[in-house]
């Protein structure tokens, strides 16, 4: 909503510069965006009138002009087609300043000397699309009649300030200029005036020669019809141009514009129907059928529902109110007589109404948010009020004013001690009534409290705390202390599954991995990315209504994807190295419209660990994404994972993935990206992920720790290296070590894998450190080898392995 | 023999005073007092002299002895000091190569301030609450006093599952959820941090993102009590020289609203590029609860008063971090997590 400072002024004294007021509104809660000064830096611009115009001997496309600025007639060469001889323009004297910087100066077109220029209305920094269509892009063109040598910028109404308003949906009142100016005068303290319009009616009455029904009084509470003859349609005079303007809306014609002014001046939109185009002169008020069609005035045919108000003569709908008029009631420059509609619609209609449109007016605007059912007669008679006042029409005498069931005011009781409580700050009985007063509300003494009667344009007031924010606006919010709560002490901390997630996210960032966040919404192209099967679970998806693009249009069910192509991203920009995760929820569907959200915790990894001068690159591989895997679950205290081989996972290479398990239950996946998935990625050659299962790792996490003894006896360690089929897996080496060795083995560490030369193609040799200790007693030299052979032996027996030395 | 003691004596000395290295000294060592060094040679002559002279003499060879002695802790001291001398000498290295490199990793910058947010209304005595992300019709908007079809609705462009489920549009429905839970008990403090959806993709919005919603309900809440926590909060986050202001706002449920601006981070409140030359940043929406959220969570709003409020972590880690473009948060450019 754009307000203009000067028109402001018509109804309340304003003595403060605009931005001191934009200031003041925001901080009431009427918020102001900007401050504009219309025609800043314009200078000597005046009004001239196009005496003569005569050719250029030197060139076709150039005019010779004599302009009469009233003090001195002018030569003005100008390019200009739209102007005709006896057309008062805006004139820029030579030196003058134009919007832009841009100045003028004496010049000589083609030989021919020119002493100014003609203006349009961009060059008095007016935006072409307030312009009327034949001037938008030529020379501004005044109504004949306008004075001659006059300043411009007082002529167009440039000396002005724009306030562009940031309103919230409640305050649909402020959507006019009186609305503000209500609030400017609470504000402020000076007085708010306005006056009933008055103007000279017809003798013919309106009796019998309007009629109106409403068949849905559900819809329309209030319909009043006013009639204007003898209309004369034409332009509306400059300063109603001018205003329209400074609120961004194009002049039209006199009726039209009539109509545009008094919605921004009252808030109250109007609809102006060709009298004579009207059937029967009656207008019925009624829910749209089903399908019924009306041609709408932009020439399209648009179909209707029983959701819409539509306003019908006996042949069929003239307007869907509030959004959008008919063509065949439109006024046209052959109209002779009007209809005025000044009604209040019910504003859940008219917001559906231009929703399934796709209409959005500034007339539906304004119904959406409710207008003031007591000021549609205000606004009919200050329509005919101006149209009489420019000559544009007659008014007959009367209204047809239907009001179903006229509200009674609303009263609501204030408790200063209820605002004190709310506010923390002591208001009085004396100070609120003050307040409420001033925003034009009636209060009464009522005991301790207050009973106020909210004023039928605050749609938004209708309950004690509404009254309490008003008290507390006007007051102003910086008058309230700042305290804190006063009450029990309460205990802040985190769930334990809360610190768990922190503690997760702390730990990978701690051992080489970024975090990242992606979007919840993915692709359903994401599951062939994945190598995913026709038929896998996954791709059963909660779908969004609404995407933005089919690229988010489904909720995701894996954070892989979102991974990988974070990590395709990058190694498209030239950062091949890298490793990321991310603790996010994945939504799984589980009946129509409910769905099981599942947080789940994925990292993804590629490249290498870039070495050093003297430290080696290490690859980002399988078991660098182990080893971070087991100490995240050292910290977590989870219970001992086992990896299993896993080759059936389309997404997985098959012969480099494992199966976690801890505590019986399965975590997820670790491994490398299958082939095809990283080359649909654009991915390099080896990416390594897991995803896991948070609920699951949390559940199996969290081991209580127990402390045990330090040893109070020396151990002893023995180096065991042994042959064994390539296949073999370590884990089972390990088992049967662990096993054998029993509780005197401590600890076992595969320290070297090895094949080659001195090991027969087929096998590996694998080296462990076992280290012995006894909780009661030094180990001897013998009993600890006794116990090494032994577990040779058991090893050759189970594996077929050989000791190598 | 007290002769040849002395002559050992001060050839002894003499050489281990000029021994260059600590195994020359120990050679010396040796020489003079091993097994078969020369004192103890000449020692061993001992059992040949006379019982009067034995006693004289075998004071000389003790004072030979402990000269020897105090000659030889002395070099060595001397020596060590000149080898450790040498040793540092030698080994020298070049601090100014780099170290070790360390795989670098760290959190997502929107996680560290909504951590940090979280962190200071613990301090608070604040607990943390969660809900769903796909929510119904009735929490995201109905319970929160936004009837369907309130024109606040449009504040909120929505993304919809069907007609009675969206992806919830604010971390606001959380609110109700938890007071269904609680009531009638108080206080309730809660903090929601999360993830939320609006339907607005381009340079100042992103589909997704993330908010902390703060609720408090007791029996004496209060707008100043409210206005004192944003207050401390502010400070905390921006640094103690922050202000904070407080502009009567509009959201269904809360009343009184308001919005609260902070005092620019980037010029202190004089006016700059970031704060569009007003002195002052938006950073939260806040308001008391409005009675009718109290009433369908199960309080009685007679009663019982509370403040909510809600921010965006976006728009708080950007001008905690200097960060212009809301893009680079999602775009996860690995160049920049690790900046954090
Ligand atoms: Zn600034």
């Amino acid at each position: 909503m754009y307000i203009s400072y000067n028109w402001l002024k018509d109804f309340v004294e304003l003595d403060i510069p605009a931005q001191e007021l934009a200031d003041r509104l925001t901080l009431a809660g009427i918020a102001v965006e900007s401050v504009t000064a219309l025609g800043e830096g314009i200078e000597k611009v005046v009004t001239g009138q196009i005496e003569t115009i005569s050719p250029h001997p030197n060139a076709d496309k150039l005019v010779i002009t004599r302009v009469n600025t009233g003090e001195e007639k002018l030569q003005i060469v100008t390019a200009a087609t739209n102007v005709s001889e006896g057309d008062v323009v805006p004139v820029a004297l030579v030196g003058a300043r134009l919007a832009g910087g841009f100045v003028i100066k004496r010049a000589k077109l083609r030989g021919v000397e020119s002493l100014g220029m003609m203006c349009s209305g961009q060059e008095l920094g007016i935006d072409s699309k307030t312009m009327p269509a034949d001037q938008a892009h030529g020379i501004m063109i005044l109504p004949p009649g306008t004075p001659l040598g006059r300043d411009a910028k007082e002529v167009l109404g440039l000396n002005d300030y724009i306030l562009e308003l940031d309103l919230t949906p409640n305050r649909g009142d402020c959507l006019s200029i009186i609305g503000v100016a209500r609030e400017v005068a609470a504000l402020t303290g000076k007085p708010f005036h306005l006056s009933e319009p008055t103007f000279p009616e017809l003798e013919e009455k309106i009796d019998g020669q309007v009629q109106v029904d409403i068949e849905a009084p559900d819809l329309c509470r209030r319909y009043i019809a006013r009639l204007i003859k003898n209309v004369r349609i034409g332009r509306s005079p400059l300063w109603m141009q001018s205003r329209l303007r400074s609120a961004g809306m194009r002049p039209i014609s006199n009726i039209v514009d009539v109509t545009n002014y008094i919605m921004l001046e009252m808030g109250q939109p109007l609809h102006a129907f060709d009298y004579d185009q009207l059937v029967d002169h009656h207008i019925i008020v009624r829910r749209a059928g089903e399908k019924e069609t009306m041609v709408s005035l932009d020439n399209v045919t648009r179909e209707l529902n029983p959701d819409m108000i539509a306003i019908t003569d006996p042949s069929g709908p003239v307007a869907v109110a509030g959004v959008m008029g008919g063509l065949t009631s439109e006024v046209t420059d052959h109209t002779t007589a009007i209809l005025l509609e000044s009604a209040y619609f019910n504003p859940v209609s008219i917001r559906r109404a231009s929703k399934t449109l796709g209409l959005r007016s500034e007339a539906s605007i304004r119904f959406e948010k409710g207008i003031d059912i007591g000021g549609c007669l205000r606004a009919v008679n200050r329509a005919a009020q101006l149209i009489y006042e420019m000559g544009a029409g007659e008014v007959v005498s009367g209204t047809v004013d239907n009001y179903i069931s006229p509200v009674t005011e609303k009263t609501v009781l204030f408790r200063p001690a209820r605002a004190t409580h709310v506010l923390g700050m002591e208001v009085t009985r004396s100070k609120a009534a003050e307040i409420l007063s001033n925003l034009q509300f009636k209060t009464q003494e009522a005991g301790e409290d207050l009973l106020v009667t909210v004023p039928s344009h605050r749609v938004d007031v209708g309950r004690e705390e509404d009254l309490i924010e008003e008290v507390a606006r006007l007051y102003g919010y910086h008058q309230v202390p700042a305290t804190l709560p006063y009450g029990p002490t309460t205990h802040g901390v985190k769930t334990r599954e809360q610190s768990f997630r922190s503690l997760i996210a702390d730990t990978l960032a701690a051992t080489g991995f970024n975090e990242v966040v992606t979007y919840s919404f993915t692709n359903p192209g994401v599951f062939d990315l994945m190598n995913l099967p026709g038929d896998s679970p996954l791709r059963y998806t909660i779908k969004i209504e609404n995407p933005l693009s089919e690229k988010h249009s489904v909720m995701r069910t894996l954070l892989l994807p979102g991974l990988l192509e974070v990590l395709a991203n990058n190694f498209s920009r030239r950062v091949q190295n890298g490793a990321i995760f991310e603790l996010g929820r994945i939504f799984m569907p589980i009946e129509a419209g409910t769905c099981e959200e599942r947080t789940v915790l994925a990292a993804a990894a590629m490249g290498r660990a870039e070495g050093s001068w003297n430290t080696p690159a290490r690859e980002l591989d399988f078991y660098f994404l182990k080893g971070v895997l087991e100490n995240l679950f050292r910290v977590l205290g989870t219970a001992a994972a086992s990896f299993l081989p896993e080759s059936a996972n389309p997404s997985f290479h098959p012969g480099r993935t494992a199966l976690i398990e801890a505590g019986g239950r399965r975590l997820g996946l670790a491994g490398e990206l299958h082939p095809k998935v990283l080359e649909k990625y654009e991915l390099p050659e080896r990416v390594v992920a897991f995803e896991i299962d948070l609920d699951a790792l949390f559940y199996v996490s969290g081991q209580p720790r127990v402390y045990r003894p330090l040893p109070k006896f020396p151990g002893m360690e023995r180096d065991l290296a042994v042959v064994v089929k390539k296949e073999t897996p370590a884990a089972d080496v390990l088992e049967v070590i662990r096993n054998t060795g029993g509780e005197l083995l401590s600890t076992v560490d595969l320290f070297d894998i090895y094949w080659g030369e001195q090991v027969p193609e087929g096998f590996q040799s694998m080296a462990f450190k076992l280290k012995y200790q006894a909780g009661d007693r030094t180990l001897t030299d013998a009993e600890v080898s006794e116990l090494t052979a032994a577990i040779a032996a058991k090893l050759s027996e189970r594996f077929g392995a050989g000791l190598r030395s | 023999m007290e002769e040849k003691l002395r002559i050992i004596e001060k050839d002894a000395r003499q050489a281990m005073a000029s021994a260059g290295s600590l195994e020359e000294l120990n050679e010396i060592r040796l020489k003079y007092l091993g097994k078969k060094g020369e004192l103890t040679q000449v020692l061993r002559g001992m059992g040949a002299l006379s019982a009067e002279e034995r006693p004289r003499i075998g004071q000389v060879a003790n004072e030979v002895r402990a000269s020897i002695d105090q000659e030889l802790a002395a070099r060595t001291t001397v020596l060590k000091e000149l080898a450790i001398g040498q040793r540092l000498k030698e080994e020298g290295i070049d601090v100014t190569l780099p170290g070790v490199p360390v795989l670098r990793g760290g959190r997502h910058p929107l996680s560290i301030v909504s951590e940090e947010i979280q962190t200071f209304f613990l301090g608070l005595g604040y607990s943390i609450a969660d809900g769903p992300e796909i929510e119904t019709d009735y929490y995201n908007f109905e319970a929160l006093n936004l009837p369907k079809d309130h024109p606040a609705r449009d504040m909120q462009d929505t993304f919809f599952i069907n007609n009675q489920t969206l992806l919830r549009t604010h971390t606001s429905p959380v609110q109700v959820r938890t007071m269904e839970k609680m009531a009638p008990e108080l206080p309730v403090k809660i903090i929601v941090p999360g993830k939320v959806y609006r339907r607005d993709d381009d340079a100042t919005h992103s589909p997704m993102f993330s908010q902390v919603e703060g609720l408090a309900v007791d029996r004496r809440i209060t707008f100043s009590d409210l206005k004192g926590t944003l207050d401390l909060f502010a400070r905390e986050m921006f640094g103690p020289k922050t202000k904070t202001r407080f502009r009567p706002s509009y959201f269904p449920f809360t009343e009184p609203s308001a919005e609260v601006d902070i005092s620019c981070v980037m010029c202190g409140g004089k006016g700059c590029r970031v704060c569009s030359h007003t002195g002052w940043l938006e950073i939260l929406g806040s308001g008391m609860v409005h009675p009718q959220v109290l009433e369908v969570s199960g309080y009685n709003s007679e009663q019982v008063t509370g403040f909510a409020f809600g921010m965006g972590v976006e728009r708080i880690t950007m001008l905690k971090y200097g960060i212009d473009d809301l893009r680079v948060l999602f775009d996860n450019d690995l160049r920049f997590l690790q900046q954090f």
